[in-house]
C-alpha cells in the first residue's frame, strides 16, 4: 500500500525562476497526494520531465521532500526509512548493477545485502530468472537490453519485495521485451505485490490497473485507464491519406477544428459537434489531398492526455 | 557483520578482475623503488666547465688539473678568450666559466692573493648554485694547499698560518646518499596515492554509475559501504608497503633501523587518515572528472610542501605553516626517523600524535559532509 500526502519537491532556481520537481505549480500546501492499495498495478504516465523519477525517488529513500508526507505500508519515508529499504525493491531508470560482475554474481550480491539466498527466493524470481540462467556466466555489462531489464528486475525481486517501484521499465526495450515484461507484472501483482510503475510510453497505460497522468508535477487525472478513456468528451476523428505532413497545417486552417495530432501513419483531430466527415472531406479534397478517409475512433490514454493538457492551456 | 563481509568481498572480487589494478599493486612498488632512488637525487654532477686561462702558468695549470680530478666537473674546454666561453655557455657546451686572470700566477707569490673569476649559467638554478659553490670549495683547497707549500719552500713570510680543516661527519646516512633519504618519502607518496585517491575514485565511480543508489535502497548502512570500499585498499596499501620494505631492503640493504612495528603502527595511523581525506574527495565530487581533478590539485600542494622535495625549514614562513598542516610532512618525518635514525615510540610520540589528530579530524569531516550530501 503506497499513501501520499500534499507531496511537493521543488527544484526551483531563484536565478532562472523556473520550477521544476513535483507540486510546484499551485499554491504551497497542495502538493500532490496519491492512494495505492495492495496488489495493485498503478502506473504513472507523463513526458520526460514530468517529475516521476522525482516522485519514485522519494517514495525509495533516495530524494527527501520539502514538505507533505508518503506511506509505503505502515512505514513513513522519512522517520523508518530503514523499514522502508527493506521491504521495497527498486529499479532506477538507469540500469545501476555492477556491469563487472556476472549475472549470478550480481543476484547473489544483492541476496546476501537483503541477507537471503537465491535458492530461498528461487521459485519467487523462477520466471524471469530462468530467461537469463543460460548467461549466467556473463558480466552484466556484456548482455543486452532487454537481459539487462531482466535482471535488475530479479535483483530488485529477490527479497520477495511488498512493494516494487519501477521507474521507466521499458525505455530502450524492444517491443515483444517489453510485453514480456508487463506479463511478468501481472503475475507478481497476482501474488499480492504492489507496483508503481511509471513510462512515457502511454501505449502501456492499458496493462495498469489505474494510472495517473502527470505533467509538469502535477498529476492531472488519477482513474482506471477505461474511466479516463469514457471521460473523454470530445469528438475524435482520424484522418489518413497522401502527403499527411503538409494536410496537418491544413487541417489546422480549418475553423472547425479544434486540435490536431499527428499519430504515425494518421491525424487525430477533435472538432466541433455540427462539422461532417464530408465537409472535411470536401474541404482537403479541393486542397487537392488525394485518398483521403475519415473515421469515429475510440480515444486512447495518449488522446485523454493531450486533451487534458490542452484543456488546462 | 556478515553484510561487511559480503561487501569487501564483492570488492575484491571487483578489483582483482580489473585489468590494471592487481598488476599495479605488485609493480607500483617495485618500479618506485627501483627506478625513482635514482632519478630523484639532488647531486649536481658531470658540471661542464670551460676554463678562460689568461695565465697559463704552473698555477693556474695545476688548478685546472684539480678541476678536472674531481668527480663533479668534466673540463669542456680551455681557451685564452672569455667570448669564446660565452659561446660555450650559450650553446649549452658548459655550465660555468672559470677565468683565470693573467697575473695569476704573480699574484699569488707575491701578494698571496689571487683573483679568478666564476661565472655560471643559472637558467638550471640548482646546477649554477651549487656548481658554483662545489667549484669555490676547490678554490679554497687549492688555496689551501699553495698556502703551506710556499710556507714550506722558505718564501718569506711575516705570518704563521693556522689551518683549520673541517671534517664533516653525517649522521644516520653516513655517505650523504641521497637514496637513503628520498626512500622513505617515496614510500609515503606511494601509500598517498593508493590509500588516499583509489578508494574515492572508487566511490565516485559508483555514484557516476548509478550502482550507489541500488546500495542505497537496501539495508546496508553508510558505515558498512564505506568501510568495505576502504578496507580493501587499506590492506592493498599495506602489501605494498611491505613488497617496498623487502625491495629496498634487498636492493639497497637499508633496512628500516627502528624494526618494523612502529613503521607498520604510524602507517596504520596515517592510511587512516588520508583514506578520510580521499572521502572527502569523494562526498563533494560528483563524477570522476571532478573527483581526479580535486585529487590532482590537492596531492601536488601537499606533495610539493610535504619536505619531499625541499626542506621545510627553508621554505617561507606562510609554506612552513601549509607544510605543518600536512599530514604527509609527519608521515614523512616518521619514516625517515624510523628508518634511518631508528627512532622508537618515544621518539616519534609528537608527529605520531599529529598524525593521529589528522585521522580522526578528516574522518569526522568526511562522515559529517556525507551525510550532508545525501539523506
Amino acid at each position: 500500500m503506497i499513501e501520499v500526502k500534499n507531496l511537493r519537491k521543488n527544484y526551483h532556481s531563484p536565478k532562472s525562476g523556473k520550477y521544476a520537481g513535483i507540486g510546484t505549480k499551485d499554491n504551497l500546501e497542495k502538493g500532490i497526494s496519491l492512494s495505492v492499495p495492495k496488489g495493485e498495478v498503478f502506473g504513472v504516465i507523463g513526458p520526460d520531465g514530468a517529475g516521476k523519477t522525482t516522485l519514485f525517488r522519494i517514495l525509495a529513500t533516495l530524494l527527501l521532500a520539502d514538505s507533505g508526507e508518503a506511506r509505503l505500508s505502515k512505514w513513513n519515508v522519512v522517520d523508518d526509512y530503514k523499514e522502508i529499504r527493506k521491504i521495497i525493491g527498486y529499479m532506477p531508470g538507469r540500469f545501476s548493477l555492477y556491469m563487472d560482475m556476472s549475472v549470478e554474481e550480481n543476484l547473489e550480491f544483492f541476496a546476501t545485502v537483503f541477507d537471503t539466498t537465491i535458492e530461498e527466493n528461487y521459485e519467487f524470481i523462477k520466471d524471469i530468472y530462468q530467461q537469463i540462467e543460460p548467461f549466467k556466466k556473463r558480466r552484466a555489462g556484456a548482455l543486452s537490453g532487454g537481459m539487462k531489464q531482466k535482471l535488475a528486475l530479479s535483483c530488485a525481486l529477490i527479497h520477495q519485495p511488498e512493494v516494487l517501484i519501477l521507474d521507466e521499465p521499458t525505455t530502450g526495450v524492444d517491443p515483444v521485451s517489453r510485453k514480456e515484461f508487463w506479463d511478468m507484472l501481472s503475475k507478481l501483482k497476482e501474488g499480492g505485490m504492489t507496483i508503481l510503475v511509471s513510462t512515457a510510453y502511454m501505449d502501456e497505460a492499458t496493462r495498469c490497473d489505474r494510472i495517473a497522468l502527470m505533467r509538469e508535477g502535477e498529476f492531472i487525472a488519477i482513474d482506471t485507464p477505461a474511466n479516463i478513456i469514457a471521460d473523454y468528451k470530445q469528438t475524435l476523428w482520424s484522418v489518413k491519406g497522401d502527403n499527411l505532413s503538409s494536410m496537418l497545417a491544413d487541417i489546422r486552417d480549418f475553423p472547425q477544428v479544434q486540435t490536431s495530432f499527428a499519430f504515425g501513419d494518421e491525424h487525430h483531430i477533435t472538432v466541433d459537434q455540427n462539422l461532417t466527415k464530408s465537409e472535411l472531406s470536401n474541404y482537403l479534397s479541393d486542397k487537392g489531398y488525394a485518398n483521403v478517409s475519415i473515421d469515429d475512433i475510440t480515444p486512447t490514454v495518449e488522446d485523454c492526455f493531450l486533451a487534458l493538457t490542452n484543456e488546462e492551456n | 557483520m556478515g553484510t561487511l563481509k559480503f561487501l569487501i568481498e564483492k570488492e575484491f572480487k571487483q578489483t582483482l578482475r580489473n585489468s590494471i589494478i592487481p598488476k599495479l599493486i605488485i609493480g607500483y612498488p617495485i618500479m618506485v623503488m627501483l627506478i625513482f632512488p635514482w632519478a630523484i637525487n639532488f647531486e649536481v654532477k658531470n658540471i661542464k666547465v670551460s676554463v678562460v686561462d689568461h695565465n697559463n702558468s704552473v698555477y693556474s695549470q695545476r688548478l685546472i688539473q684539480k678541476v678536472d680530478a674531481s668527480k663533479y666537473f668534466i673540463i669542456n674546454n680551455i681557451t685564452s678568450s672569455y667570448n669564446e666561453a660565452m659561446i660555450d655557455i650559450e650553446k649549452n657546451h658548459a655550465d660555468i666559466i672559470l677565468e683565470i686572470q693573467p697575473s695569476f700566477d704573480k699574484n699569488i707569490v707575491k701578494s698571496k692573493r689571487a683573483d679568478v673569476m666564476l661565472s655560471a649559467n643559472s637558467v638550471n638554478g640548482t646546477r649554477g648554485l651549487l656548481g658554483n659553490a662545489y667549484l669555490s670549495q676547490i678554490l679554497n683547497d687549492y688555496s689551501a694547499e699553495l698556502r703551506s707549500e710556499l710556507a714550506h719552500t722558505g718564501v718569506p713570510s711575516r705570518q704563521k698560518m693556522s689551518f683549520i680543516s673541517t671534517i664533516p661527519q653525517y649522521k644516520f646516512n653516513k655517505n650523504l646518499d641521497y637514496k637513503v633519504f628520498m626512500i622513505p618519502a617515496l614510500m609515503v607518496m606511494m601509500v598517498t596515492l593508493i590509500c588516499g585517491i583509489l578508494p574515492a575514485l572508487n566511490i565516485v565511480s559508483e555514484k557516476e554509475n548509478g550502482t550507489i543508489q541500488q546500495i542505497n535502497v537496501t539495508p546496508v548502512n553508510k558505515y558498512q559501504f564505506i568501510l568495505a570500499k576502504l578496507i580493501p585498499y587499506w590492506i592493498i596499501g599495506f602489501i605494498i608497503l611491505s613488497i617496498a620494505f623487502v625491495v629496498v631492503g634487498l636492493l639497497y640493504g637499508i633496512w628500516p633501523a627502528g624494526g618494523f612495528l612502529p613503521l607498520y603502527v604510524s602507517s596504520l595511523i596515517f592510511i587512516i587518515g588520508i583514506s578520510g581525506f580521499g572521502l572527502i574527495i569523494s562526498n563533494y565530487s560528483a563524477t570522476l572528472q571532478q573527483a581526479m581533478f580535486l585529487a590532482f590539485f590537492f596531492i601536488l600542494i601537499i606533495i610539493l610542501l610535504s619536505g619531499l622535495f625541499t626542506p621545510i625549514a627553508s621554505m617561507p614562513k606562510w609554506a612552513q605553516i601549509v607544510a605543518h598542516s600536512n599530514p604527509l610532512s609527519y608521515f614523512m618525518e616518521i619514516m625517515r626517523m624510523i628508518y634511518l635514525k631508528g627512532s622508537s615510540y618515544s621518539g616519534i610520540a609528537a608527529p605520531l600524535l599529529s598524525l593521529l589528530g589528522f585521522a580522526v579530524g578528516f574522518n569526522m569531516w568526511a562522515v559529517l559532509s556525507y551525510s550532508k550530501s545525501n539523506n
